[in-house]
């Protein structure tokens, strides 16, 4: 069996329960004593059913618990099941738990991350290293570190399969018929005449009996739905303005508020609000922690009261500007501060001491996640519950919080997790929900919509941290003999956990990600990763410690390889020790007809290499020098994911993925001054627009273990961009945004 | 003030300088139109007055001169705009949240200029921000639609 069987084996059963007029199947899970206080539940040594298919008179409905933020997670859940399942998962409702079912509630806090505690497997580790949750934690209820595809593999679709054959089963007996000789499809048992019996008429007989459980899953070349080129459910909705997602809910008598909060370190000293408190639609002024609400008859006139509130903040005496967070990292390096060394082969100190030292020091800045859809949450608070509507990656986190917050117990808070109109990391957080929470409690019983201005969101974002690496190498025979490559960065880990739960103690493997972890034979090759005092809180955006990482290590090596006049795609592939990845750097090659860095005139290729979450992605860009300014002019990407299960959803991620880390590298900095950050909008955070967005080809290759895209296809972006600049114009760029050194068209 | 969005007529009691955008949402729950920005920088809350693509984050109520159309005016699920078609069939969306914007500006652009080249697109649709970076297959979308509409 392979191990993904064993663990699911191991892990859970497939079980049902009857509902009214139907059936729920879901994973039966072994509760184990779990010492945190999230995984509270049910007592030691009884079961809980996580559904996942609910089967009654009115219809089908597939629970997707992963959160989607655009990158797909509920339409490939539902596919997971529905491929197993005979049916259109077009034709089901589709519903992120925890709904308002009760009777799971509970259960489906405990939704887990499909590997044992105790399982020290490659899978597991990597799982666990790509979601950066420490074991102890793997009860929770997450969305993120691309797991959502290998997490639901093999639960989804064996709950499909038993549900099918459960209600074939239930056919069989109605028509007294062995079950071995009906088929299904297209939401039917089919009698060995022809007959069709729709599942929701055999709802209720399934749920009486036993589950079958001997099911077997599918092999790929059997399946529907899983692999094929197919429309995702929330396609039409998207295209149409009828999708709706957490700041479009409307309730009768519901309230609508905007926030402003304290600068970091800071907090509110006085308020003069009088002016806003006579304003048209104007509710109530409504001191939260640390900031002013106010609540209003619509979003506008909330936000434009808030305008009219003048605020004195107190200030502590924490650093507000950015030369304390390079002198932080500075620090970092200089005092050794090792916070881990993943990577030691060889001897680097002799190596480096036996001739001379290539020397260079890199930076990258804070980035926003600023997506697209501004923070919001909607609640309603009365004496015993408390209900929040809003887009969360980490429901069980929002509940546990929620709860301390306002006394109420953990049961008495429902969560119904929203479409998501973009993340990148930013629904990993809790404070735009306490905001809205304590919001609500000043008006119990109203439903109350809570939405950020866009000036918030900046102001008050949680970055991806600031770095600087300093590399040392030495090149010697034509070929690379030593690569040191030390790292400075604040914990991302450590910064996160603390607000969302309470910091963790141990090292932070975020640190080096990306940098400390590639698979490359480089013979004195050592990476160090050094952790930085927090100057402002730093947390998880697309693709976490590769995000900087990447580029510092692609970078580098790319500088190596130069000095050594060594092809760079060749030098790549000749140090990979790594099969799956090598296969990936031949593709890329072979689509991008890669000659060498040198294309002309003014114009110049690069190419970097980038393993993350267990995903090896290679890049390929091309720049040219125009009057206007620098161009991309093509680029090429390849990834390796083990399954394509959405073809034309996988190929959005890479390619969305790299067009991201390529607009954020030519684009992007957040820069602190007197204790907030100077870019206040989009006009000063501009990212990627259509103009230079350039022709983009991608590969899927599908030869190494099961993995999820949405992350893996940001690193390699930058520093691929950043070699194509130094092919073209020999310039040599160690900092971003590159738009610092270069004019962009 | 009265107000004429997707064919009907509205009286709508609010103040003179409310942006149409939050006039759209909140007063009248066509949420289809999004906030992204508030100063004319993402292109989420685009609409049509009078057929031109505007910033509904930026015009004022009193000063909305013609008829107003949103996304939901533009097509229906069922009935879906020939732009829209095209987005529906290169599976644009990602998160889907600046589509709304995306679509209406394409097919105000696609209305006035027929077949337009890339660097005419590059100029328009620059103005509409998509943090998920689907760009490419706007692009494609957008001539797609337009080969669509030439041949009716
Ligand atoms: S909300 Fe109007 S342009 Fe961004
Ligand atoms: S699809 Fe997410 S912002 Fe465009």
């Amino acid at each position: 069996m392979s191990r993904a069987g064993r663990i699911a084996r191991r892990g859970f059963l497939v079980g049902s329960v009857a509902i009214a007029g139907g059936v729920a199947f879901g994973a039966w899970r072994y509760t184990r004593p779990l010492p945190d206080p999230f995984a509270k539940g049910l007592p030691p040594g009884t079961e809980a059913l996580n559904p996942y298919v609910l089967i009654d008179g009115s219809g089908i409905t597939l629970i997707a618990p992963r959160a989607d933020k655009g990158q797909g997670a509920r339409w490939i859940q539902a596919a997971l099941i529905a491929d197993e399942l005979d049916i259109d998962p077009a034709g089901a409702r589709i519903e992120p738990g925890p709904v308002s079912k009760t009777y799971y509630n509970t259960a489906l806090l405990q939704e887990n991350l499909p590997v044992d505690p105790t399982d020290t497997g490659w899978l597991a580790q990597t799982l666990r290293a790509g979601s950066d949750v420490p074991a102890r934690l793997l009860g929770l209820q997450i969305t993120g570190g691309s797991s959502s595809v290998p997490d639901g593999f093999e639960k989804l679709r064996r709950a499909g399969a038993v549900a099918r054959e459960t209600l074939k089963q239930a056919a069989a007996m109605r028509e007294g018929l062995s079950r071995a000789d009906l088929r299904s499809g297209d939401g039917n048992v089919i009698l060995p005449d022809g007959q069709r019996i729709p599942y929701t008429e055999l709802a209720a007989e399934a749920a009486s009996i036993a589950p079958v459980q001997d099911v077997v899953l599918r092999a790929p070349s059997q399946w529907r739905i899983l692999g094929k080129p197919v429309q995702r459910a929330d396609i039409v909705a998207k295209s149409t303005g009828t999708q709706r997602y957490g700041i479009d809910l409307a309730f009768d008598g519901m309230l609508y508020a905007s926030v402003r909060a304290a600068p970091r370190g800071a907090s509110v000293a006085k308020v003069e609000a009088a002016a806003a408190k006579g304003m048209r639609g104007v509710h109530s002024v409504v001191p939260i922690r640390d900031g002013i609400a106010v609540v209003a008859d619509n979003t506008w006139r909330a936000m434009q009261a808030l305008q009219e509130i003048t605020i004195d903040w107190a200030f502590s005496d924490l650093p507000g500007d950015q030369q304390a967070v390079w002198d932080s990292l500075t620090a970092a390096l200089d005092a050794a501060q090792i916070d881990s060394r993943p990577r030691d082969t060889g001897d680097v100190e002799n190596a480096l001491a036996a001739g001379a030292v290539i020397e260079a020091e890199y930076r990258v800045p804070f980035l926003a996640h600023a997506p697209l859809e501004p923070m919001n949450a909607t609640v309603r608070i009365s004496d015993s519950q408390c209900e929040i509507w809003t887009g969360t990656q980490i429901p069980d986190f929002v509940v546990a919080k929620v709860a301390a917050l306002t006394g109420l117990g953990e049961d008495g808070i429902k969560v119904h997790n929203q479409m998501i109109g973009g993340s990148f990391g930013r629904r990993l957080e809790l404070d735009f929900i306490l905001q809205a929470v304590q919001i609500a409690q000043s008006v119990p019983g109203r439903p109350v919509k809570m939405i950020w201005s866009r000036e918030e969101d900046f102001a008050h974002d949680q970055p991806r941290p600031a770095q600087i690496a300093r590399g040392l190498g030495r090149v010697a025979n034509g070929r690379i003999e030593a690569l040191d490559l030390a790292i400075a960065t604040p914990s991302v880990t450590t910064s996160w956990f603390g607000r969302v739960w309470r910091a963790l103690p141990g090292p932070d493997a975020t640190i080096t990600a990306g940098a400390g972890d590639q698979p490359l034979a480089i013979p004195n090759y050592r990476v160090t990763g050094y952790r930085a005092n927090e100057v402002f809180p730093v947390s998880s955006w697309r693709s976490v410690g590769a995000s900087g990482n990447g580029f510092l290590h692609g970078s580098f090596l790319d500088e190596l390889f130069a000095a050594a006049e060594l092809d760079p795609l060749q030098g790549l592939i000749d140090l990979c020790n790594h099969d799956v990845s090598r296969r990936v750097l031949n593709e890329l090659r072979e689509i991008s007809a890669w000659t060498g860095r040198a294309a002309g005139q003014g114009r110049g290729r690069g190419v970097a290499f980038c393993l993350s979450f267990g995903v090896p992605c290679a890049q390929v860009v091309d720049v040219a020098d125009t009057p206007k300014g620098l161009r991309i002019t093509r680029a090429f990407a390849v990834a390796d994911i083990g399954t394509v299960l959405d073809p034309v959803n996988a190929e959005a991620q890479l390619s969305g993925g790299m067009l991201f880390g390529l607009g954020h590298a030519m684009n992007c900095e957040l820069t602190y001054r007197d204790h907030v950050p100077e870019q206040t909008n989009f006009h000063a955070y501009q990212a990627m627009r259509l103009h230079q967005a350039p022709e983009i080809t991608v590969r899927l290759l599908e030869n190494g273990p099961l993995r999820g895209l949405g992350e893996p296809g940001v690193p390699p972006a930058a520093p691929a961009l950043a070699n194509a600049i130094f092919a073209a114009t020999g310039q040599r760029i160690r900092e971003l945004p590159l738009s610092r050194k270069v004019r962009f068209a | 003030m009265e107000l004429t969005v997707n064919g009907q007529r509205h009286q709508i009691d609010a103040e003179a300088g409310m942006p149409l955008l939050w006039v759209l949402r909140d007063i009248l729950g066509l949420t289809g139109t999004k906030y992204g920005c508030g100063i004319a920088q993402c292109g989420a809350c685009t609409v049509h007055i009078d057929g031109m693509a505007v910033r509904s984050c930026q015009i004022a109520l009193a000063d909305v001169g013609g008829e107003v159309t949103t996304i939901e005016g533009l097509g229906t699920p069922d009935a879906p705009h020939p732009v829209q078609q095209a987005w529906i069939d290169h599976q644009v969306a990602q998160c889907g949240y600046c589509q709304s914007g995306q679509i209406m500006s394409a097919a105000a652009m696609l209305a006035l200029q027929g077949e337009p080249d890339d660097q005419q697109i590059d100029r328009i649709m620059s103005a509409n921000l998509c943090r998920c970076a689907t760009y490419p297959r706007i692009r494609a979308a957008i001539h797609d639609a337009a080969r669509r509409l030439a041949t009716g």
